[in-house]
């Protein structure tokens, strides 16, 4: 990827992201790692821009930042007693020292491959990836939809309360 | 070398911040005590695993170049649908527990 726009988008975006997820690590209250949480999946959504995936970077706005993270404000502020805090287990060193070692396995790999790339982007229209999943993955994208279903449906069992059932039974 | 590094972006570039992304994450959900906490941490991680991907897709010589992206919109369906239950079940342990604390969540310690 040439010229200076990309480049230095990608490097702001890439600082955005990164910042924005170490945000999520030490912030204390869990309120204010939501929304480093949001910026986090805004940065990601501008690198799938600059991938040329237009079509899932809008999803990725629509649905992380959009569903996803409004559905994790609503259980923070249901359970209110308990999740204003967002401290660390006793076990925090061994999953920080594991997530570094992790890290540098990951940096050593990446830097280590000679990676064959093709420099052009493949130039694929939103057009394509509609196609495709109406056409060749079209029976995987309709077991999602049932998944979807499912999952809801079986959220929504999960968190309803015992007098809401009762109700439901004499009804 | 280091000139090169900063002046153009290739794959390793979006390859690394897809690994360091994935490594927050997981220290995010290996390490926090709420329950809401952890499940953040997955979300980072399912994206940093998404930006892999799509980086894979751009940068790789394919066939059916489609094929990445389609991989990443059902991850992003299975996320949402996953973030869904999840919540869920933190709701329905606060209910019962009066806690999200994933210490204090330990019915089958005996």
């Amino acid at each position: 990827m040439e010229g200076s726009g990309p480049v230095i988008a990608f490097w702001m975006l890439a600082a955005v992201t990164l910042v924005a997820a170490g945000g999520v690590l030490v912030s204390r209250n869990l309120l204010h790692a939501v929304l480093f949480l949001i910026l986090a999946f805004i940065g990601v959504a501008g690198h799938f821009v600059l991938l040329s995936a237009e079509f899932l970077a809008m999803a990725q706005v629509i649905i992380y930042v959009g569903a996803i993270s409004v559905l994790v404000l609503f259980a923070i502020l249901l359970t209110p007693r308990a999740s204003r805090d967002n401290g660390e287990t006793k076990a925090f060193p061994f999953g920080a020292l594991l997530a570094i070692a992790l890290a540098a396995v990951f940096l050593f790999v990446i830097n280590d491959t000679d990676w064959r790339t093709v420099s052009e982007s493949p130039g694929l229209a939103p057009e394509a990836l509609g196609e495709a999943l109406l056409t060749t993955w079209v029976l995987p994208f309709e077991i999602a939809s049932v998944l979807l279903t499912a999952a809801l449906v079986g959220s929504i069992m999960l968190a309803r309360t015992a007098e809401e059932e009762a109700e439901d039974a004499l009804a | 070398m280091t000139t090169l590094f900063l002046a153009s972006v290739g794959i390793e570039h979006f390859l690394t911040v897809g690994a360091l992304l994935f490594c927050l994450g997981l220290m995010i959900a290996l390490g926090k005590r709420n329950a809401i906490g952890v499940l953040m941490g997955v979300e980072l991680m399912l994206n940093a695993v998404n930006l892999t991907l799509l980086t894979f897709s751009r940068f790789s010589e394919s066939d059916r170049p489609i094929a990445g992206q389609t991989f990443v919109a059902f991850i992003i369906t299975v996320a949402a649908a996953e973030a869904a239950v999840a919540l869920a079940l933190a709701m329905s342990v606060y209910r019962n527990r009066e806690t999200v604390d994933v210490d204090q969540i330990n019915l089958l310690k005996s």
